[in-house]
C-alpha cells in the first residue's frame, strides 16, 4: 500500500470529520454511563490534529500516524486521549512507510496489544477493545473494507448488553446495560471513515 | 501550582476539577508547609472538567526532587492520562514517578506527612495506598 500526500491527507481529514460530524452522539452516549464529554473531548482532539495540516500530511505514514497519536495524547483528555492516543502512535511506531497488508495487521495487531496494556483490559468490559478486537480478526482474516465497516458498527452494538467492568462506566455496575459504550462507537467510527478514506479493497 | 525545594519526595495532585485539586494542595500546604515540593493540577485543556498530559507533565517538573515524586489521582482518566505522562518522562526520571492506588485528598496529605519526614518514595507510596488497605 503507498499512500500518496492526497491520501494521508484525506485520511486525516476523514477520521477528523466523523469525530466531528459525530461529536453530539458520543456526548449524549457518554451522558448515559460516563462522563458525557467524550464527544467534546475526540472532537477537540481531531481538531488539534486537523490544525497540524499541511504539515502532518508531508510527513510518512508512520511519522504522520505517530504525530496523530502525540496530538491526540496532549489535547483528547479523558482516558480516551491516552487510549486512543496510543493506538496511533504504537501504530506509527509498527509500519514500514509502504506497508503492505501484511504489515498493517501486525502492527494494528501491536497497537491493539498497546491499547490494552495502556487500559490494563481486555475484550469484554465493554470498552473500545471490543470493537478493536473483533475488527482486528476480521481484518486478519481477510475481510474488505465492507467487511471491516461492517464489523466494526455490530461490534459497537454489541456492547449495548454489556455490562461494563472497566472504566468510568464499570461505577455503574448493572446500570451500564442497555447503553452503547461510547468508546466503542467512537472507535467504530474512525475505523470505518478510515477504510472508506483508504479505498481498502486496493489494499492488498 | 507551588513548589517548594527540597530533598523530600514531591507530590503532585491529578484532579478532574482544578478547584479539587488546589484544595487538596492547600490541605497539604496546612498540614506540612514548605517541607515537600508539591504541585497541583486539574481540568482538561479548555479548562473544563477533564485532565489532560500536558499539564501533568508541568506539575511533575514543578513538584521534581531527586528523591522522586508520588502522584495521587482522582478517577480513571486522571490515572490514564498520569501513566501516560509519566512514560513520556526522560528515562532517568521515569523510575522515580509513581501513581498511588489512593483517594486523592486522604492520599495526598498522608503521602505528603510520610514525605516531611525524610521518607523514600515506596514508603510514599506506601503510606498512601494504606488508605485503601
Amino acid at each position: 500500500m503507498s499512500l500518496d500526500r492526497a491520501a494521508r491527507e484525506r485520511l486525516v481529514r476523514a477520521l477528523a470529520a466523523s469525530m466531528i460530524e459525530h461529536a453530539e452522539e458520543l456526548t449524549s452516549l457518554d451522558q448515559a454511563i460516563g462522563d458525557g464529554d467524550h464527544g467534546l473531548n475526540m472532537k477537540r482532539g481531531f481538531e488539534a490534529v486537523l490544525a497540524t495540516l499541511p504539515g502532518l500530511a508531508d510527513k510518512s505514514l508512520p511519522e504522520m500516524l505517530k504525530a496523530i497519536g502525540m496530538t491526540l495524547v496532549m489535547k483528547v483528555g479523558g482516558a480516551s486521549g491516552p487510549l486512543v492516543g496510543t493506538f496511533f502512535m504504537e501504530l506509527g511506531k509498527a509500519l514500514p512507510e509502504q506497508p503492505a497488508r501484511a504489515d498493517l495487521v501486525a502492527a494494528t495487531d501491536k497497537a491493539i496489544n498497546a491499547v490494552k496494556t495502556r487500559g490494563r483490559s481486555e475484550a469484554g468490559q465493554k470498552t473500545l477493545l471490543d470493537v478493536l478486537v473483533p475488527v482486528q480478526a476480521v481484518f486478519a482474516g481477510g475481510g474488505d473494507a465492507r467487511a471491516i465497516a461492517a464489523e466494526a458498527a455490530q461490534a459497537a452494538d454489541r456492547t449495548t448488553p454489556m455490562l461494563a467492568t472497566r472504566g468510568r462506566a464499570s461505577f455503574l455496575g448493572e446500570r451500564s446495560i442497555g447503553h452503547m459504550d461510547p468508546g466503542s462507537r467512537s472507535a467504530s467510527l474512525l475505523i470505518s471513515a478510515a477504510v472508506a478514506a483508504l479505498e481498502f479493497e486496493a489494499i492488498s | 501550582m507551588s513548589n517548594s525545594s527540597s530533598g523530600n519526595v514531591g507530590i503532585v495532585i491529578v484532579s478532574h476539577s482544578s478547584k479539587i485539586a488546589e484544595g487538596a494542595a492547600d490541605m497539604v500546604r496546612q498540614m506540612v508547609g514548605n517541607a515537600v515540593p508539591l504541585a497541583w493540577t486539574g481540568g482538561d485543556t479548555d479548562g473544563g472538567l477533564g485532565t489532560n498530559v500536558a499539564g501533568i507533565l508541568e506539575a511533575i517538573e514543578a513538584a521534581w526532587s531527586p528523591a522522586g515524586v508520588a502522584i495521587l489521582v482522582d478517577l480513571g482518566g486522571a490515572e490514564t492520562n498520569s501513566e501516560m505522562a509519566v512514560e513520556m518522562l526522560a528515562e532517568d526520571r521515569r523510575a522515580r514517578v509513581v501513581v498511588c492506588n489512593a483517594p486523592v485528598v486522604e492520599g495526598a496529605v498522608i503521602a505528603a506527612t510520610e514525605s516531611s519526614g525524610g521518607s523514600s518514595l515506596a514508603a510514599v507510596k506506601r503510606s498512601a495506598e494504606e488508605f485503601y488497605a
